[in-house]
């Protein structure tokens, strides 16, 4: 069973949005998500200011079976991204919620109350209607 | 649903992921893809390859039939359990699949063919050896086992009786013989040492948990297409198929145009190819740029454009690497369009990688 943890929102993509003390948000891809692609060998992300609209490509994320592109949960203007998967994107296997986030954004003003998020236990049911 | 080999109950158990391969269900990893790999380049892993349609072929003329369906000319054979490794040919030239061919005796020999042409190809090779009188019989009752790596050999050499494991280990490179039976092949598709193993169906799952006793590693088949890559071997279906020739997918050297007089199908289409020259050819590439080259991907030289027929990022150089099909004329530095971005590749020598070592510069 892939974790779901209770303090992140969701996307239907399998992205997952951690709310910062600071008013910015930290992206990146589920447990689930970097399980079914398998070892990643490629990561891309975004460079700090950037601008994304919910629901663009931003990030691209590469196993050694297949590319996946991942969307912005959120519209706003990226504020880093992380540069140490360049170097080791393994690390998105290792811990996705963690040192495996992707990118940090700041919110176009009303776009999180806008955004298309779930909580975690309606994550859980797309994974486990998925069959995951 | 596709067909299950004797082995599926045990990827399953083993916690295989599966997926559809040529009609067929196969594990295509079981924990870590890239660990896989690893496990046969520094010590060994065991794949299943039951998909593959091993078939015999028995008659007083099996030798012309053969001599008649395959672009290598299996006179080369000389000794019992000899192999070789040969294109069958449409009367276009195109390649109707690759294969390995045992020679066993001269009213015997073995093919082994790929999963997914497997239809076809029984339906061709039957189609000619009725004129021949000889017997075309699918081992539906063999299951296979590849074991590779530099501890491979030694390792599956344990599973065997004393006499018959030195005997194994004794084997040639390129040689199988009948240990009991079991066929045991110094074969294999990964550019390491190794065995390829034909036994009953019913002995896979033990040979599977005593190797895995042993240390030897459950590889996919994903590993198996990373390691093969980095092997230069070709790919039926990716890398060539029946639109394409031999000289245009590197499987030139595998054509024997000499003796003249020996008329196999798809001759006089190969020949003059090879007398013109072909217009394109497969090459191996390596990535200078980061990134992920796969297969279909657009290839721009300066002699004129080419695709990607096979990519990956191998595990053991940590680049990516591919074939690709381009203009004869290419020079080194090429290009690639990955993802809408032009990243800067290298035609190199393949393999790329050979008994562990990595032979790129």
């Amino acid at each position: 069973m892939s974790q779901v943890p209770a303090d992140l929102q969701y996307t239907k993509s399998h992205e997952w949005v951690r709310t910062l003390a600071d008013g910015t948000v930290e992206i990146g891809i589920t447990e689930h998500a970097q399980h079914a692609l398998g070892d990643l060998v490629f990561v891309e992300v975004p460079e700090a200011g950037r601008v994304l609209k919910a629901g663009e490509p931003c990030a691209v994320v590469e196993s050694v079976k297949a590319a996946s592109d991942v969307y912005a949960p959120v519209s706003g203007e990226v504020t880093a991204g992380n540069a140490q998967l360049l170097a080791e994107p393994e690390t998105v296997n290792s811990d996705s919620y963690g040192a495996g986030w992707l990118m940090r954004l700041r919110p176009a003003p009303g776009a999180l109350a806008a955004a298309t998020l779930m909580s975690a236990a309606d994550y859980q049911k797309v994974l486990d209607a998925e069959g995951g | 649903m596709g067909r299950k080999t004797p082995l599926f109950s045990l990827h399953e158990e083993l916690g295989a992921r599966i997926v559809d391969f040529g009609g067929w269900d196969m594990p295509v990893q079981y924990s870590s893809q890239i660990g896989e790999h690893h496990a046969v380049r520094r010590a060994a892993g065991v794949f299943d390859v039951s998909h593959m349609c091993v078939t015999d072929l028995k008659g007083a003329r099996v030798r012309e039939l053969l001599q008649l369906l395959l672009a290598n000319d299996v006179a080369k054979l000389k000794t019992a359990g000899k192999a070789l490794y040969s294109c069958m040919l449409n009367e276009r030239g195109g390649v109707i699949d690759d294969l390995i061919v045992y020679y066993l005796s001269d009213s015997w020999y073995r093919l082994v063919v790929n999963a997914g042409t497997r239809d076809k190809d029984l339906a061709w090779i039957g189609r000619h050896a009725h004129s021949f009188g000889v017997t075309v019989s699918e081992r539906t009752d063999l299951a296979m086992l590849a074991v590779q790596g530099p501890e491979a050999r030694a390792k599956a050499a344990q599973l065997l009786p004393a006499a018959q494991g030195r005997a194994a280990l004794a084997l040639d490179n390129f040689v199988g013989c009948e240990l009991a039976d079991w066929f045991v092949a110094r074969t294999g598709y990964t550019g390491e040492d190794g065995f390829e193993i034909m036994l009953p169906a019913a002995a896979a799952v033990p040979a599977w948990r005593s190797l895995n006793e042993l240390g030897v590693a459950s590889c996919g088949l994903g590993a198996r297409d990373t390691l093969r890559l980095e092997a230069g071997m070709n790919l039926y279906g990716n890398d060539m198929d029946e639109s394409t020739h031999p000289y245009e997918a590197a499987l030139g050297w595998t054509v024997a145009l000499t003796p003249p007089q020996r008329q196999f199908i798809g001759r006089e289409s190969v020949a003059a190819i090879e007398r013109a020259g072909s217009p394109r050819k497969l090459v191996a590439l390596l990535l200078e740029d980061r990134g992920v080259l796969r297969g279909h991907q657009k290839v721009i030289t300066a002699a004129g454009a080419g695709e990607i027929t096979s990519g990956t990022f191998s595990p053991t150089l940590e680049r990516s690497i591919a074939f690709a099909r381009v203009p004869s004329e290419a020079a080194q530095a090429v290009q690639v369009d990955v993802r809408g971005k032009l990243l800067q590749a290298r035609i190199v020598k393949a393999p790329f990688v050979r008994a562990g070592k990595s032979l790129v510069t």
